[in-house]
């Protein structure tokens, strides 16, 4: 029996626990990776945000503290390498433990946080299950974790902030970005980062996408081809290009299984990549016990995803009787945090999506 | 291959293990993923796809897609993205959906 | 245009650069952040008060440049390596740029090192003057340009001469 069964050791899921447990919960924080961290413990990059929130800080720091902050907490239990497999009546979950599944746990709590991240999408091209073909996140695990070279001539799938990012980071390991090519007519990641890879000498061709490449135990080749505004192939504008390694960052879709089998109100919401689950401005979905935070609540960056998880850990803990001194105030503190997070032109979309998903008093 | 030198990183890599893929020897670091030293070692193809045995790499990193699946000490269909690399580990490219044979 | 090329055109620049007058008075920052997005480091690294302080954090940041000094501690706080000094009068023949440095090699002072431009091409060489070495590893690079490439020079390919990587 726990209070706070918090699945994903993310950006979201870390700053959830850490809440918490602050106020004096017992949090078990569930992840399946090999170490925690999520995603955050490969950007070697300076996060933007509010020096309220770690900005101008690299993502791999901000990790170090916070998973050191865990360690300290002796109401934290954190389990790695294992997977949560099911949601049962009243908050029971599966646990399977040991990356090849050798042992099954049930675990009772009184809350759930879930803070599963996302899935990274694929992309239709000839050939697209070729050795040399990666997902952006592996590309960073090989790069940033572990030091190993995915391959010598890349093409960036995908002009987002991911793409820009990893791109970047592919430059610092010593390794050819030959092009970034993005389908719509415009960079979608910042232009600041387009900006100090595009003066590194890699050219970031918009309204072009990948369209087939060749090669047979491997990537030999790859043919981009310039796109209309409804994204059809324009003929005649092909372009080869000599690359070994194909990284697709064309986008994440919200990973939201356990909301599913947990009967949350689910709902389409292109805005945010995909079905996520209905939630009030505490994180908490249709289900009484259960809240959200992070990319499973909506694809965003890690900066909201930790606040995010702060809320939904602040409002958990709360919802269990432990005291916070100055609720009120820490909790619109963090609202307010949030909504200036979102408050540019480039979160246009997000807001939108947000207002779609969001309920809106008494429910349930 | 592996990266030398990083602007930002420091690898203080342990502990060198060998292990073999279908009986060559090879060498990575122990702990890290098995796929990781394979991709290090310059191993490509990890699997063949059941049906029309097309090759297949290392794709997720995170044990979702299935494309890293090998025989590791005689046992099929282990996830070698995120299984941990240990010295005198029998890899080998399995055949089919696997067996334990 | 910047959103399909990541190069800013020169209308862009226009808004960031001093008028001339205070080019010549010594060194100055230039800030190339041309789009609203939430991150305020700059504001706060600057202890002069010359880098605005942002009433939100998503507000462009502004320059007061009678107040900057050219003092570069804003340059290795920007989380887009956006920002840039240049002393256009450092010597009677050439200017002077400080800029962003992540990538390997760090070239070492004197070294002469091939100047890009804003699109990656290769401008030339010119020689590094100083290398500052910054514990968030965000080095700042000094390098010695003509001063009519000032305005073109935002980076620096280093020959690797071990070739290790």
């Amino acid at each position: 029996m726990t209070d706070i069964a918090i699945i994903g050791g993310g950006p979201a899921g870390l700053s959830a626990a850490i809440y918490a447990a602050s106020l004096g919960a017992k949090v078990t924080l569930i992840d399946d990776g090999l170490e925690l961290g999520g995603q955050l413990i490969k950007q070697t990059h300076k996060f933007f945000g509010s020096e309220k929130q770690f900005a101008g800080i690299r993502g791999i720091e901000i990790a170090k503290k916070m998973i050191q902050d865990i360690k300290e907490y002796d109401n934290i239990e954190a389990i790695a390498n294992s997977t949560v497999t099911g949601y049962y009546e009243d908050e029971v979950i599966t646990i399977v433990q040991g990356v090849n599944g050798d042992i099954l746990k049930k675990l009772k709590a009184k809350r759930i946080i879930v803070a599963t991240g996302a899935l990274e999408n694929m992309l239709p091209f000839v050939n697209n299950d070729l050795p040399g073909v990666y997902g952006a996140g592996a590309v960073q695990t090989l790069m940033n974790l572990y030091g190993v070279v995915p391959g010598n001539n890349i093409l960036m799938v995908g002009a987002g902030n991911i793409g820009l990012i990893v791109s970047y980071q592919l430059l610092q390991a010593g390794i050819k970005v030959e092009a970034i090519v993005e389908a719509l007519p415009r960079i979608g990641g910042y232009l600041v980062h387009a900006s100090k890879i595009r003066r590194l000498g890699v050219p970031i061709y918009t309204s072009h996408t990948l369209k087939e490449v060749y090669g047979t135990d491997c990537i030999e080749k790859a043919v981009i081809s310039e796109i209309n505004r409804n994204f059809e192939f324009i003929p005649g504008t092909e372009k080869e290009l000599e690359v070994d390694t194909i990284c697709l960052a064309v986008g994440l879709s919200p990973l939201s299984d356990l909301l599913w089998q947990a009967g949350c109100q689910m709902k389409y919401v292109p805005e945010l990549c995909g079905y996520v689950a209905l939630r009030d401005d505490n994180m908490k979905t249709t289900k009484d016990k259960i809240y959200i935070a992070g990319d499973v609540a909506g694809i965003e960056e890690a900066s909201s995803a930790m606040l995010e998880g702060q809320i939904a850990g602040l409002n958990a803990a709360v919802s269990l009787g432990y005291k916070c001194d100055n609720y009120q105030e820490q909790d619109k503190k963090l609202k307010a945090e949030l909504r200036e997070l979102r408050d540019n032109p480039l979160s246009e979309e997000i807001k939108i999506g947000i207002e779609k998903a969001l309920i809106r008093g008494g429910r349930d | 291959m592996r990266i030398k030198e990083h602007p930002i990183l420091e690898f203080n890599q342990k502990e060198k293990v060998k292990f073999t893929l279908d009986g060559k020897e090879l060498e990575g670091y122990k702990g890290e993923p098995i796929a990781s030293a394979l991709v290090a070692a310059g191993i490509k193809v990890l699997s063949r796809s059941i049906k029309y045995h097309r090759p297949r790499g290392f794709f997720c990193a995170i044990g979702k897609c299935s494309a890293c699946l090998m025989k590791v000490n005689g046992v099929p269909n282990i996830r070698t993205c995120v299984t941990k690399l240990e010295e005198g580990m029998k890899v080998e490219i399995q055949k089919g959906k696997g067996d334990f044979n | 245009m910047l959103e399909r090329t990541g190069i800013p055109t020169d209308d862009d620049l226009e808004k960031v650069i001093p008028d001339k007058k205070r080019l010549v008075q010594g060194p100055v920052v230039i800030i190339e952040c041309f789009q609203k997005i939430p991150c305020d480091p700059c504001a706060i690294s600057c202890k002069l008060g010359a880098i605005k302080p942002f009433r939100d954090i998503n507000d462009l940041p502004q320059v007061d440049f009678d107040k900057c000094t050219g003092c570069g501690i804003c340059i290795s706080s920007c989380p887009g390596l956006a920002i840039f000094v240049i002393d256009m009068n450092y010597l009677d023949e050439k200017s002077l740029i400080k800029l962003p440095h992540e990538i390997l090699p760090l070239p070492e002072k004197g070294e002469d090192v091939y100047a890009l431009d804003r699109a990656g091409s290769m401008l030339g060489k010119v020689k590094v003057i100083k290398v500052l070495k910054i514990k968030n590893k965000t080095n700042i690079i000094s390098i010695e340009v003509p001063k009519s490439m000032v305005m073109k020079v935002r980076s620096i390919k280093v020959e690797d001469k071990n070739n290790e990587r």
